[in-house]
């Protein structure tokens, strides 16, 4: 079979129609989209809160802003079970190496949300002797939440930001952000035992 | 305080005084021990309180401030100033024995300072990494990030530790372990969500009892106290907010309070309302957090639920004065920000109403369930004089019967006009100390109620110089924070930026007793006791 034969479908949109009209119910998709569909609405977060944001994180998951309906609650303690990380707090130079650590012991596809100032770029403590200077110098961010801290509602929107993001990714062929996250840990990387 | 002049000429005749807001006494290193021990021990002085320990560079010398309280004499404070002999080979001998409290302070100011404190049991660092190099808080310290750049690495040795000791007139240095080599020794943190923030206990067991807590701090030290030494006055007032999150209104008062007492203002009697108010309020959020992450850490996530309720209406109020849920930014050199939002009435009285009943549900969802009791009665117990020694003030020292509350015993604002009442409970365990905040709820709900109805009108904030300047001096200033005392201490030498500034965190002590309370306890009530103590992570780190 040539790969030209691949592209002609039409052949599945006759039988679609001929067992949709003896009742079946069926419908065709591309398989990216059902394992995306699936992903992006059942986003476990790790917890990982060092300071004020952790708090408005914890209303997000109470009754009032209930980050239940968009699938996000199951809040794991463990790396091993989180999809994500969202930082909530300074980042600091005792914390780097755990960060680091934690980042490398979640499973893959993993995600990185950066939320609040401090996560983002330091925050009121950019010129502090031992702040990370936002916590994209130590691992790739793929969504950044602004804010001091930021709202339930501003933290929503960046999760739903994450949600499209993962909706539009591929899983077979093309272009893959795990390229892109090998490429960033080229440029920061840990033998020398520090960054820059 | 005359006479405490001449006892203290009496017990060490070279001290030299300094008048000031209080009373400086001045010590030689080589008799400070034997000083700080008749201050405690005589019964005429009774100095049984170190209220803080504050490291400081003045440039040509380098030395320690202890802030003392005298609970039997009227909560009177002194402070005493120690000066290291050599400024870069630093040492003071070691009050650890004395005041258990000190044990982390010192450490704390060998971190910042590099002051080497004799016969301390542990001198390690206490927030940044033993491979850190330079102490950021000295004057000549090289913020050169080639110097300190972000390690990726592991820090390696964590268990080594040393303590000075003189022999033959000589200081040496003597290497040790923390933990012996038999010790199984559990890591709990950094990540962990029930340590309530970034704290890391490495614990070591023996079956499922603890026997010994090594408190790792610093996982979200921030150098507030550096930071504030380069900004202006109206400019650190933020980082409060940030410090107790749980008590931003209270905390940011306090700062307020020292700066506009070095200035000499007076507040309008409707700001000193407001503040009050919001204080309270801020109180009330933060005791109905820590109900419901005390519930949550012990499974109870329905509790959890009903407490964020009630927290909710309090940050609507919040929202609507301050414009921010939370890092309220509100209270301003002279006043507050902004005037209060139409609303702030009716929200708070809503409160009023509703809170006795909803707290009645809690008792009910809660305090009174059997296994909330199990888990909590008779667990990481405190005796009344430990909590003393280590000075844990706030509803933790409360629950062990220590009668400490700051607005009652160095009344500020508008407080010594108020009715309520100090909560005491003396079960001296956690069960104790999760009532009393359940009970001071009540008593801020009491004090909003007188106030609701009666804030007068007129100014919100005084007039204040454009460029603020302190004179040079220093100052110390105390308010009842949620979790505890909080002080703020400002050195200043007359320009737009203070010289030193240091945040006496009530967390900071909190965490001190974790060791004593989980001595003999389960692993499992590790976490208990660390949440009915209650501290919280970035105060403690600042």
């Amino acid at each position: 079979m040539t790969r030209e034969d691949f592209k002609d479908n039409e052949y599945i949109d006759k039988l679609v129609e001929e067992l949709n009209a003896t009742g079946a119910n069926v419908m065709v998709g591309k398989m990216d989209d059902l394992i995306n569909w699936g992903r992006a609405n059942s986003l476990w977060p790790l917890c990982f809160g060092t300071s004020c944001c952790a708090i408005e994180f914890m209303s997000l998951g109470a009754a009032r802003y209930d980050m239940a309906r968009f699938g996000f609650e199951v809040a794991r303690n463990s790396p091993r079970q989180a999809d994500y990380i969202m930082v909530q707090g300074t980042i600091v130079h005792r914390m780097a190496p755990v960060m680091r650590r934690l980042y490398e012991q979640v499973a893959e596809p993993k995600y990185v949300i950066a939320c609040g100032g401090c996560a983002v770029s330091g925050g009121p403590f950019k010129k502090s002797y031992c702040v990370v200077n936002g916590v994209d110098e130590i691992l790739p961010v793929d969504v950044y939440i602004p804010g001091c801290p930021p709202r339930p509602e501003a933290m929503f929107y960046g999760l739903m930001q994450l949600q499209r993001k993962i909706k539009v990714e591929r899983f077979f062929g093309g272009a893959n952000r795990k390229e892109k996250i090998e490429e960033f840990f080229k440029q920061h990387p840990e033998e020398k035992g520090h960054i820059g | 305080m005359s006479d405490i002049k001449e006892k203290i000429s009496k017990v060490c005749p070279s001290a030299t005084f300094e008048e000031g807001e209080n009373l400086l006494v001045n010590v030689p290193e080589k008799e400070w021990y034997g000083f700080a021990k008749k201050l405690k021990d005589d019964k005429e002085l009774d100095f049984d309180v170190l209220s803080a320990v504050v490291g400081m560079d003045w440039k040509d010398s380098i030395g320690v401030i202890y802030y003392l309280t005298s609970t039997s004499h009227n909560w009177d404070m002194i402070a005493v100033k120690v000066v290291c002999e050599n400024r870069d080979n630093a040492y003071i001998h070691s009050v650890s024995d004395l005041w258990k409290v000190a044990n982390f302070q010192e450490r704390e100011v060998y971190d910042f300072f590099g002051i080497k404190f004799i016969n301390h049991p542990d001198m390690r660092r206490f927030f940044l990494r033993n491979d850190w190099v330079g102490h950021p808080l000295r004057k000549d310290y090289d913020a050169d990030p080639k110097l300190n750049p972000i390690r990726l690495d592991d820090e390696i040795n964590e268990d080594d530790t040393c303590s000075y000791v003189e022999e033959n007139g000589e200081i040496v240095r003597k290497p040790g372990k923390v933990f012996g080599e038999d010790d199984y020794v559990v890591n709990i943190g950094p990540q962990h969500p029930s340590t309530h923030g970034v704290m890391r206990f490495r614990t070591s067991v023996d079956g499922e009892e603890v026997k010994k807590v090594d408190v790792v701090s610093g996982y979200i030290h921030r150098g507030i106290e550096k930071l504030c030494e380069d900004l202006t006055y109206p400019q650190i007032l933020h980082f409060t907010d940030r410090m107790d999150y749980m008590s931003a209104h209270q905390n940011r008062h306090c700062l307020c309070m020292c700066i506009e007492k070095a200035l000499g203002l007076e507040v309008p009697r409707r700001a000193q309302v407001i503040r009050v108010m919001m204080d309270e309020l801020m109180r009330i959020s933060s005791h109905l957090l820590s109900f419901g992450c005390t519930a949550m850490d012990l499974g109870a996530t329905t509790a959890f639920f009903y407490g964020f309720r009630e927290r909710e209406l309090v940050l609507d109020i919040f929202e609507k004065t301050c414009g921010a849920r939370m890092s309220m930014n509100y209270n301003v050199i002279g006043g507050v920000i902004a005037d209060l939002h139409p609303d702030f009435v009716k929200d708070v009285k809503h409160l009023i109403e509703i809170m006795p009943s909803r707290l009645k549900e809690y008792h009910d969802v809660f305090s009174n369930n059997l296994i909330a009791k199990n888990r909590l009665v008779g667990v990481g117990i405190l005796p009344k004089k430990d909590a003393i020694n280590y000075d844990i003030t706030g509803p933790s020292g409360r629950g062990s019967n220590w009668s400490c509350d700051c607005r009652k015993k160095h009344p500020y604002s508008i407080y010594p006009e108020l009715k309520f009442e100090e909560v005491l409970m003396d079960g001296c365990d956690s069960y104790s100390r999760y009532m009393v905040r359940m009970k001071e709820i009540e008593q801020s709900i009491k004090i909003l109620d007188q106030l609701v109805d009666n804030i007068p009108e007129g100014e919100i904030r005084c007039q204040v110089p454009k460029i603020i300047k302190l004179p040079a001096g220093r100052w110390y200033q105390q308010v009842e924070a949620s979790r505890g005392t909080f002080g703020v201490y400002i050195e200043s030498d007359g320009n737009k930026n203070p010289f030193r500034v240091h945040f006496q965190s009530p967390c900071f002590n909190l965490v001190g007793v974790m060791d004593l309370c989980c001595t003999g306890n389960m692993i499992a009530d590790l976490i208990t006791i660390g949440a009915a103590l209650d501290f919280v992570i970035p105060d403690i780190d600042r």
